[in-house]
């Protein structure tokens, strides 16, 4: 019933026939998110080449400098020190590895559960599938903050924990839509095909559905990257992520608060690192979803 | 050619194409025809022949943002449809002129009453003084949908396909309208109920002299109530015809072929008889004829120039060069 | 339907106790111990064990847990730790200052995403629809706590037109305070209701029944609202019902930064202090509010679509 409004809109068959492959004609690339993605994972790889100071290096002597086109700052700088002296954009560039750790430990744990849960309950069916899905309902109904304030509060603030909690908190969306792939792949002769054949179940499972599903995973990994570094940065905005003295954008944001007055550059930068990442993840997962177009994944 | 004030609706050139990234869709290309008072025509084709876009044109609904109707008129009580604003085409929809969709499962707002999706017809066009409820049930009473009373405050999903059919057209039909294009109104139903609703049309024409076109792409129906034909391919229409002509002596080849593959009762045949070939991509029409690719009696002339069309007698044109 | 709803209800039920008690063992499996946070590190052993009779947390853990359990039913969460009162007594008195920017927040993000996704789908690739792509895009990639700083920088710091953190003395200063808030609070939300208005309007628009509605000579106005928007609202019930309860609870980021004393910000001084009665109490409050948002949204489905009536 919930679907109602979309199936209705491809029935209306006045379109000429080339419209109906249209859809994927009129995407433009995102040449803007592929270039902050683009930016983004050249950060990640050429950290230790890129940036100009050890990041953990402190020098007191030049606590709070700011960018270099501000007065007192120097082109040994570009955007500055923090508090201690240590040079923002050489944190920046390696705030960027935390980002994707974070971020592929949580889909790493999360996908792997939910993928899991969603084929078996696609295919198997029946009772394994009712249960499975009430659980994954009860799952949705608390908030994945809760989950990770429990675990904050009894494990203690770490990246660890921000892993480990969004990974938990964060499988049911990935089981729904493996599940409502799995249920449309059985149908399928292939699959129908390899069962006549005598494929054992995880056989079929891992090399006929699994494989079918990987469009639509990478559009919805893609998508999840961006929210969990927005999440994970969060947390450690809060003090309940990574803790000092790692370089984490969510957390230099949070070490710059306390001088908001006086060094705007401290709590501008990181942010705009978070963003342009998020920007570029967003962008290119909009694309991926119009391009390989799969059927499970809400605009 | 019947005197002007005997002619309700008159196409003339009319150019329909749809503008995507690929390129230009003439979903149709150049059509003319005329529709005089208390006349149904048959419009005939098979699907992508550009027969609904020709009708959503005469609506002035083609769909937006990719559809434009690029040139021609479409004169309608002696105006011209297409210099109308918008505002009078709405004051148009549904009192003057009216259409019926294909699939009555998914033209009915699955949210809204059927009372309610009737009485829009009535409310929008100023004609809902105070009895409403009881005009509508008069439609459902009019297109025989049993207890029309409790009915008329059902939803759409308690009814059959049938039923549904039966309330588009009652909506259609509401505001007795001088013109009803129904868009294959009876595929998606069951023989018996077919004929009902042709039955109903008929009663419709009768009762109220109004002009229907009939888009099909089934014969039979055509041959039931229809009193002319004008077949459709690639975007073009190829013969204009009267029924009886049409059926006895098909002039173009691809009509040939539509009557050819229709099977008759009594007639056993080896094989039943199919047109080879697919359909024209629209975005790359062949230069010439439009059927030449699948044309048997294809000459050289085919390929290369549209022909003309011509007149083989009265009120039998066709557009082929087997006759240029 | 009153069968479906029974179930919905058993359902929430079963959620709640089956939270309550992953709830209740993680804790407990915690290296929490509550006298040991409570107590000043100079404590003699008699004071701990005093404690931890008062907490009654020298049982067995099964009885700790029935006892808890039964003291739940009742309404009785336990005491906090950090303020020696009932911790449901704790988190409502926060609750009030929560709800004030919650409920503005999402009335605030509802009117504006609704309305620029209904206008973009209408008049697609117009300029409200190109804003609204922008805002959609901004809203869910920029953090909500980075907008929050920001905002203030320029508008608390360097312009000095708006206070910085507090809730205000009431009347027109509480206003002044709840600006900056509620437009961190809505950010995600107005991208979210954007996006899902707008692609559901365009979905319900390229239907039949719409063409049918215009062939009928149904005036736009009505078309878009009474035939395209009704349908596009499931869509819309089923992210939006959830939306407000969550928004309704309080936002632990925005309360930090802005100092505002609700349960969000309560919520994160207690797991810091590892006050864990009160981080209970709310965490069934939101389980309790979730729960029962599902079935508003059920209801709200069965009022919007008669179907789901006749199923």
């Amino acid at each position: 019933m919930k679907e109602s409004g979309q199936d209705i809109s491809q029935t209306f068959s006045i379109a000429p026939p080339d419209e109906a492959s249209g859809k994927k004609l009129g995407v433009r690339t995102p040449y803007l998110g592929l270039f902050f993605l683009g930016l983004f994972f050249f950060m990640v790889i050429f950290a230790d080449l890129i940036s100009p100071y050890d990041p953990y290096a402190s020098d007191l002597s030049k606590g709070t400098l700011p960018p270099f086109w501000e007065k007192g700052g120097s082109a040994a700088h570009l955007l500055g020190t923090d508090f201690l002296g240590r040079d923002q954009l050489s944190r920046i560039i390696h705030g960027s590895r935390m980002s994707l750790i974070v971020s592929l430990g949580c889909i790493a744990i999360y996908g792997t559960i939910g993928v899991i849960l969603g084929l078996i309950s696609g295919f198997v069916g029946g009772r394994t599938d009712m249960i499975i899905m009430r659980l994954t309902d009860i799952w949705q109904s608390v908030p994945g903050l809760i989950v990770i304030l429990l675990l904050v509060s009894v494990i203690g603030p770490s990246a660890k924990t921000v892993i480990i909690s969004i990974g938990i908190a964060g499988w049911p969306g990935y089981a729904r839509i493996v599940r409502g792939e799995c249920l449309s792949l059985k149908q399928r002769d292939f699959v129908r095909l390899a069962k006549v054949a005598g494929c054992s179940n995880i056989r079929i499972m891992a090399s006929h559905i699994f494989p079918n599903t990987i469009n639509t995973l990478l559009v919805l990994t893609t998508m999840d990257i961006a929210g969990i570094i927005v999440l994970s940065a969060t947390l450690s905005f809060l003090g309940l992520g990574t803790q000092p003295p790692s370089c984490d954008w969510g957390l230099m944001l949070a070490e710059g608060r306390q001088y908001i007055t006086y060094a705007w550059w401290l709590v501008t930068f990181p942010g705009v690192a978070i963003a342009i990442t998020v920007i570029g993840f967003n962008l290119t997962g909009d694309w991926l979803r119009e391009i390989l177009d799969p059927k499970q994944v809400l605009r | 050619m019947a005197s002007r004030k005997d002619i309700l609706l008159e196409v003339k050139n009319l150019k329909t194409s749809f503008f995507t990234k690929k390129g230009v869709i003439k979903a149709v290309d150049d059509v003319s025809f005329t529709v005089k008072k208390g006349e149904v025509i048959g419009l005939v084709g098979e699907s992508g022949s550009g027969k609904s876009v020709t009708s959503l044109s005469i609506m002035r609904l083609v769909p937006q943002p990719a559809g434009k109707i690029v040139s021609g008129e479409i004169i309608f009580n002696n105006e011209n449809l297409l210099n109308k604003s918008e505002t009078e085409m709405r004051e148009l929809r549904g009192n003057n002129i009216s259409m019926i969709l294909q699939d009555p499962m998914v033209s009915l707002n699955q949210l809204l009453t059927v009372g309610y999706q009737i009485g829009e017809t009535f409310k929008h066009h100023g004609k809902a003084d105070g009895n409403l409820l009881d005009k509508c049930i008069n439609v459902l009473k009019k297109v025989r949908v049993p207890s029309p009373e409790t009915r008329v405050n059902n939803y759409p999903f308690q009814f059959s396909g049938g039923m549904c059919q039966r309330v588009l057209i009652g909506t259609g039909i509401a505001n007795n309208p001088e013109l009803l294009i129904a868009d294959e109104p009876t595929t998606a139903l069951d023989v018996t109920i077919q004929a009902q609703i042709l039955q109903l049309m008929k009663d419709l024409r009768n009762e109220t002299n109004a002009s229907i076109i009939l888009i099909t792409h089934d014969l039979a129906t055509i041959a039931q109530i229809c009193t002319k034909v004008y077949v459709m391919y690639g975007g073009r229409i190829v013969e204009k015809a009267p029924i009886k002509d049409f059926y006895k002596n098909p002039q173009h080849p691809y009509s040939e072929g539509l009557i050819k593959s229709v099977p008759v009762l009594g007639k056993r045949v080896k094989r039943l008889f199919a047109i080879e070939g697919q359909p024209p991509n629209l975005l790359h029409p062949p230069p010439g004829c439009r059927f030449e690719p699948r044309c048997t009696k294809a000459k050289k002339v085919c390929s290369q120039k549209y022909p003309p069309e011509i007149e083989l007698k009265k009120d039998h044109q066709v557009s082929c060069w087997l006759y240029g | 339907m009153k069968v479906f709803l029974l179930k919905r209800l058993g359902f929430a039920v079963f959620t709640m106790f089956f939270v309550v008690t992953i709830v209740f063992f993680l804790f407990r499996s915690g290296e929490a111990d509550p006298a040991a946070i409570m107590l000043p590190p100079d404590a003699t052993p008699r004071d701990m064990e005093i404690l931890t009779k008062n907490f009654g947390l020298d049982k067995p853990l099964p009885i700790q847990y029935l006892n808890f359990l039964k003291n739940a039913l009742r309404g009785d969460f336990g005491k906090s730790f950090r303020y020696n009162e009932p911790a449901a007594k704790v988190l409502f008195e926060r609750f009030p200052a929560s709800i004030q920017l919650g409920v503005t927040a999402f009335f605030f993000s509802a009117i504006l995403g609704l309305s620029i996704g209904v206008l973009s789908a209408v008049r697609r690739d117009g300029w409200i629809d190109r804003f609204g792509r922008v805002l959609a895009l901004g809203g869910m990639s920029i953090p909500a706590f980075w907008l929050g700083v920001m905002l203030m920088l320029l508008f608390s710091v360097n312009l000095g037109w708006l206070p910085v953190a507090g809730r205000g003395e009431g009347g027109l200063d509480t206003l002044r305070h709840m600006i900056l808030p509620v437009i961190c609070l809505s950010g995600y939300p107005i991208a979210l209701i954007t996006r899902i208005s707008r692609s559901s309007m365009i979905d319900a628009l390229k239907s039949d029944y719409v063409v049918m509605a215009r062939i009928k000579g149904v005036p736009e106005p009505y078309v878009n609202i009474i035939h395209a928007f009704k349908n596009a609202s499931i869509t819309l019930i089923t992210i939006m019902v959830p939306m407000a309860t969550v928004m309704l609870l309080g936002s632990v980021v925005i309360e930090t930064i802005f100092s505002w004393p609700g349960i969000g910000r309560l919520v994160v001084e207690s797991t810091f202090a590892r006050d864990y009665p009160v981080v209970q109490v709310f965490i069934l409050l939101i389980t309790f509010l979730i729960t029962s948002a599902y079935i508003v949204a059920d209801i709200l489905y069965a009022l919007v679509d008669q179907r789901i009536r006749f199923q």
